[in-house]
């Protein structure tokens, strides 16, 4: 019996033990009427070796493609040694570190990795993950509605990941929070400050601020900021984790820094994946961090004064809280969170810039080559981090298809979201697109014009 | 020793990142980062040294036996790994689209329709994260289903006190009050209490069966008529499926939506505390409102159905579609495993815990609910150990780690005083449990002769007992180089 150990005398031997005469009987408080005849949807169980190969031959269909999409989901070098330690059993196959004695391993590492996240977002406090970049930044809207106490506004501009603000609306529609749009502008691809000031008069719990933004563009965060702080809003910062070792971190944006910021924790040694599992971060200043929902570790000290870790400000939780918790959270994203420590250890300071670097530098590269074609403009005249919106004179979604027939995956459409935004692609070129990468994405981009034309 | 006290100023691992810092710039100044973040600066090596020591003070499936109660701490094949994590899987992003991934649609359509089988269930969406986040997801297209039903008036979640804090935590962000109601001496929801709770004020019950005391909840179908009549929905709360796998449909006990635990009963890891997938089950009545993505399979393609195909759905509950790598692996899990295999999950479980129930009994153990079978979990309660002698259950769980068994879940449920919620899971062998017995049952001499020695566990692992008082009043989150 596959992943079951027992053999018939363990079988019998246990029923006797129990006083029972076969494992059926094991069921009989189950009422009969309720006892389900047969599974006509589960197949018969396979081998390993025939799992293995139909596995195989799915992931063969799927095959591999030069990609230039981000959109929030981002392909960066992941070294090697990440995933071999990620997934030591020890990591793999443990528990939620409740026992603290038993789980040091995790906890210290969690502590660890609670040090790395805040200090890259020039924060005070980092919690130990929430489920992905979209539910921290829900999370962060509760939390600051929490922390306001009069508002039930949160204010977000349109330049904000679109799903991210559908799931941030879908979860505080719950507690009749309300979520106000602001209009981004079309020539600079930024919310202007000039568009926010319509909403002077009114009270916010917060302003939601994307740093760089949906279209890569940077925004004005430092304005934003003390934009926000001056109505008494809370600033929060929704920031992509690779950007901060080259742009300026929450902590230090306008006169007091944000005071909550969350992302998608993704490009820190994570597989795309097909959307997942991925991890949402969430670091905040110190007074905010008895409204902060999720596991936090704290390091203590055991009977005898050695250092030792531990979960700390439980009071917050469901396990203890119920219904007063900050939050539903249980299962977090754990075990990403171990696979982003570990890269960010390997990478060190030094290379995760180089790595936002080279991202931002290939970006700026694929632009310029790009932009020399006929019929490909930029959609936007701001700076960007690692990523673009170019705007074609022909239809993007054929576009699109062409170059996939040459194995590119050219970025995406961002007239889905953007209605606006007509034949308009987001791109982006990271650190593993070499020069001739970005030359083939031309090559083939210039022919898809042309036959498009 | 912390990573960040092996870090040395310039140690540089050359060979993964870029050799140079590029030429072109165009950040603005003013935008540009002048603090350097405070990660370490240590060799590839150590960094694996570090990282694998600290694995090494962990224990896991993997290593020791954990009776987790709840929590379904079973053995995780790693044929589910290592095929989940083939590169091309890896490698494939969110938004490519759909036709450069049907190898991928296609493990994740069959998903669904398996568990749409399993759970007697209308139609299930893939896209929760963990447990709380099904929860969540179900309450709130209960709260939708009433909203458009013109039925506003419903403000009120009923839940029963054994529930997980996770269901009243639930209940509460979505905005509804929470109405506990208690449990009876057999273990079973009091049904006088849920009559006089239920009434034109209520949205739904949250139930999970069997419960988290370890039984099986008989009434369930008198309760679904009971709610039902009163106008409102039934939650399923499935961290316990693992227990009638095969044996009982949530659908047929007449639940509305039900989420089940991934990362429980098919045996993706728990990672330390994630990541989880907690697939949500709707019966016809809730389907419009079923978050998307779905996976649909139109002519011999797989496609995802977003918004314009579901517009009365509660909408996303992620950036993509969920934890995609989790439910691969249980995928995996499933097709290795099989029909059969499903069956065989609920009764080597149940076995494994009927068996662990009738041998603590027999050493003197007090178990809550001894006129009931074991689900696959019971309790036993240290209470009256603990009046006389102060030998607490979280001083055995302590003393059991010293053994080299992880503990029970203890102090919960709440209402079971001293309370030891022991989940074998059918992945272990009789001489495990044999050997736990044993354990406890030295666990048990000992209180008998050195209470004091008990009490002050743990001993034999590498910390004494951690001072979490300390943790809590003296916070310190984050490592200061300064000291
Ligand atoms: C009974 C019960 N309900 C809900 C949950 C919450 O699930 P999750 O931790 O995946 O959010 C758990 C698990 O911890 C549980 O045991």
């Amino acid at each position: 019996m596959p992943f079951i150990p027992h053999t018939e005398e363990d079988v019998a031997e246990m029923l006797t033990s129990i006083g029972a005469r076969s494992i059926d009987e094991l069921f009989d408080e189950i009422p009969a009427e309720l006892k389900t005849g047969k599974l006509t949807q589960v197949p018969p169980g396979l081998s390993e070796m025939e799992i293995s190969r139909l596995m195989y031959e799915r992931a063969q269909q799927d095959g591999f493609y030069l990609s230039f999409i981000g959109a929030g989901a981002y392909e960066h070098h992941i070294p090697a040694a990440v995933w071999q330690i990620t997934t030591r059993g020890e990591f793999y196959s443990s528990y939620t570190p409740y026992q603290a004695e038993a789980s040091q391993g995790t906890l210290q590492l969690l502590y660890e990795y609670q040090t790395m996240m805040a200090s890259l977002a020039g924060m005070d406090v980092s919690n130990a993950s929430l489920y992905d970049g979209a539910s921290a930044l829900a999370e962060a809207a509760l939390m600051a509605v929490r922390q306001h106490r009069t508002s039930r506004r949160i204010l977000v501009p349109q330049t904000v990941h679109p799903v991210y603000r559908s799931v941030m609306r879908t979860i505080v529609r719950n507690q009749a929070i309300e979520v106000v749009e602001v209009p981004y502008d079309p020539a600079t691809g930024q919310v202007a400050i000039d568009k926010l000031d319509q909403f002077a008069q009114e009270e916010f719990a917060a302003l939601i601020i994307p740093q760089p933004n949906f279209f890569g563009v940077l925004e004005q965060v430092d304005a934003l900021t003390d934009w926000a702080h001056d109505k008494q809003s809370l600033a929060v910062a929704v920031v992509n984790p690779t950007s901060l070792a080259m742009l300026k971190p929450p902590g230090e944006w306008g006169r007091r820094g944000a005071d909550i910021a969350v992302g998608e924790g993704q490009p820190l040694g994570i597989p795309l994946s097909s959307g997942g599992p991925y991890f949402g971060f969430m670091t905040c200043k110190q007074e905010l961090v008895r409204q902060m929902p999720g596991r936090i570790i704290g390091r203590t000290t055991d009977l005898e004064g050695k250092e030792g870790f531990a979960l700390t400000l439980q009071a917050r939780e469901q396990h203890i809280r119920r219904s007063k918790a900050t939050s539903n959270i249980c299962t977090n994203q754990g075990l990403m969170v171990t696979a982003a420590t570990i890269y960010m250890s390997l990478l060190g300071p030094e290379g995760l810039y180089r790595v936002a670097a080279h991202s931002h530098a290939n970006t700026v590269a694929l632009v310029e080559q790009l932009e020399k074609l006929p019929g490909v403009k930029k959609a936007f005249h701001s700076p960007f981090f690692h990523e673009a919106a170019l705007q074609l004179s022909v239809p993007a979604d054929k576009v699109l298809n062409r170059l996939k027939a040459q194995g590119v995956l050219g970025g995406v459409l961002l007239e889905n979201h953007y209605p606006d935004l007509k034949n308009t692609l987001l791109v982006c070129a990271t650190e593993t697109k070499t020069a001739e990468d970005l030359d083939k994405y031309t090559e083939v981009l210039r022919q898809a014009l042309a036959a498009s034309a | 020793m912390l990573i960040f006290e092996h870090s040395r100023k310039n140690r540089r691992n050359y060979s993964q990142a870029p050799a140079t810092r590029p030429a072109k710039n165009n950040i603005p100044d003013h935008l540009k980062r002048k603090s350097t973040p405070l990660l370490p600066e240590v060799s590839e090596m150590d960094t694996v040294r570090h990282y694998t020591r600290l694995s090494q003070k962990n224990f896991s499936i993997d290593t020791e036996f954990y009776p987790l109660g709840s929590c379904t701490m079973k053995y995780n094949p790693r044929a589910c790994n290592s095929l989940a994590m083939l590169p091309q899987f890896l490698s494939r992003h969110p938004l490519a689209p759909e036709d450069t991934g049907q190898g991928f649609l296609a493990c994740m359509y069959e998903l669904q329709e398996i568990l749409k089988d399993i759970t007697g269930m209308a139609a299930v969406s893939l896209t929760s994260m963990a447990g709380a986040q099904g929860e969540l997801i179900g309450i709130t297209m209960i709260r939708a289903y009433h909203e458009a039903h013109g039925d506003t008036g419903r403000t009120e979640i009923i839940i029963p006190d054994a529930a997980h804090g996770t269901n009243p935590a639930t209940a509460v962000m979505c905005g509804y009050k929470v109405i506990e109601i208690p449990t009876n001496r057999d273990g079973d929801v009091d049904m006088d209490a849920l009559k006089a709770a239920v009434g034109p004020k209520t949205a739904g019950l949250m139930l999970t069966n069997p419960s988290t005391l370890g039984v099986f909840e008989k009434k369930v179908a008198e309760m679904s008529r009971i709610v039902h009549a009163a106008g409102g929905l039934l939650y399923y709360d499935g961290a316990n499926l693992n227990a009638v796998l095969g044996k009982v449909k949530p659908g047929d006990m007449g639940f509305d939506v039900i989420h089940m635990n991934l990362h429980k009963t098919f045996s993706t890891p728990h990672g330390g505390g994630g990541p989880g997938a907690a697939p949500v089950g709707v019966a016809e009545r809730l389907l419009p409102y079923l978050p998307v993505p779905i996976v649909a399979h139109e002519q011999g393609v797989y496609r995802w159905l977003t918004e314009e195909d579901r517009p009365q759905t509660i909408g996303r509950l992620s950036a993509h579609m969920g934890n995609a790598g989790v439910l691969l692996r249980a995928y995996i899990y499933v097709r290795l495993l099989g029909a059969e295999g499903m069956h065989r999950i609920s009764e080597y479980a149940t076995l494994n815990a009927n068996y662990l129930m009738a041998e603590l009994r027999k050493l003197g153990f007090e178990i809550a609910y001894p006129n009931r079978r074991a689900s696959h979990e019971f309790i036993v309660t240290m209470k009256e150990i603990k009046d006389r002698t102060g030998v607490t259950a979280m001083n055995l769980a302590k003393r059991l780690l010293d053994k080299g068994f992880h503990a029970p879940t203890t102090y919960f449920p709440l209402l079971v005083p001293e309370c030891l919620l022991i989940e074998p899971a059918e992945t272990e062998s009789k001489e495990t449990l044999d050997r736990f017995v044993a354990a406890m049952k030295e666990i048990l001499d000992e209180i008998a002769t050195q209470p004091d020695m008990v009490k002050a566990a743990p001993h034999d692992m590498p910390l004494r007992k951690i001072d979490d008082v300390k943790a809590a009043r003296e916070l310190d989150l984050v490592w200061d180089p300064a000291g």
